[in-house]
């Protein structure tokens, strides 16, 4: 393809887009008005299926398919990036003894971050239902917070401290959860992940029936998933080196 | 549209930029850093808490960390 036919293609492209751009916009509802008609249908829902946060609802039980799907998509990138970023036949691991050191400040700061980091995480993922947040959100601050680990200690510290092999498995567990939840749901209530449990008191922690159950599994998913990738990047920046 | 949110929205325009026109990848992640928090900022304001976390946790932490590694495998290694 030479320059000249990328400009073209890439201007139709781009003129395509314009027009139906501007032909969504036009339609849209003003910045800020009071006109909301998914939320009339929404948040009566919620509130009917003690789900205090409606964004919750939505994910995990009113458009649960469509999160299904989203985390198949995390475990499917983090597949391919572990399988794209192990070491290859001619490529050996190998940890240099000397680390490098660490500030005393940083020591400190990011061993008081740790458990206050790792218990926001589990914080945000197990209330999932009644506050913002959720499996998502609260998984990807777990994930980060175990690499507290690696900026205040060292990257043995962070080998010792964090099994792979269980986060690998962890990983296919959580998002093994969410399928089984769905077919207990097809089982018992007829319909693939249909919220079957008991809705229960709006405000406890076990309310709003599957939802807590696949907030928790997403949870888990993420932050195994996220783990692992960042284990393969770091690995790969750190330890893995060529055979000369 | 309150004053607050049209300063953040250019705080975010302007971000936005300072991402795209920084060269060097390594201090490219650094300006993405930054603009992560102003655009959590941003979500957190248009009272998006659930996005305002994600986008901080991703955008912020997760996201420029991997660019370092890999700008620092790409480049041998060397500290």
């Amino acid at each position: 393809m030479t320059r000249q036919v990328r400009w073209v293609v890439f201007w139709l492209g781009a003129a395509g887009f314009g027009v139906l751009a501007v032909l969504a916009m036009i339609r849209m509802p003003g910045f800020g008005s009071l006109v909301h008609p998914y939320r009339d249908l929404a948040v009566p829902l919620a509130n009917a299926r003690s789900t205090p946060n409606v964004v919750s609802a939505l994910n995990f039980d009113q458009r649960a398919l469509d999160t299904l799907i989203e985390e198949t998509i995390l475990l499917g990138s983090v597949v391919g990036a572990a399988a794209l970023l192990r070491p290859s036949d001619h490529e050996r691991e190998h940890l240099a003894t000397e680390e490098g050191r660490t500030l005393e400040a940083t020591r400190l700061l990011g061993y008081l971050l740790l458990p206050m980091t790792l218990m926001v995480g589990i914080d945000v993922v197990v209330h999932g239902h009644l506050t913002p947040g959720g499996g998502f959100q609260g998984g990807v601050v777990l994930a980060t917070g175990v690499h507290l680990l690696y900026v205040a200690g060292s990257y043995r510290t962070l080998q010792k401290l964090r099994p792979l092999a269980w986060y690998r498995l962890a990983e296919a567990l959580g998002a093994g959860a969410f399928v089984v939840l769905g077919l207990l749901g097809l089982l018992v209530a007829g319909g693939f992940l249909v919220n079957f449990l008991p809705y229960g008191t709006s405000g406890d922690l076990f309310s709003s029936g599957t939802v807590v159950l696949l907030n928790i599994a997403v949870g888990i998913e993420v932050a195994s998933g996220v783990i692992v990738l960042l284990a393969q990047f770091l690995a790969q920046a750190l330890t893995v080196q060529e055979i000369r | 549209m309150t004053p607050l949110l049209l300063l953040m929205f250019l705080l975010v325009a302007a971000g936005g930029t300072v991402v795209v026109s920084t060269q060097d990848p390594k201090r490219q992640a650094v300006t993405l850093s930054v603009y992560g928090v102003l655009l959590a900022l941003l979500f957190l304001l248009l009272q998006a808490p659930d996005v305002a976390l994600s986008q901080v946790a991703v955008g912020t932490a997760v996201v420029p960390l991997m660019v370092l590694l890999a700008v620092r495998k790409v480049r041998g290694g060397k500290r």
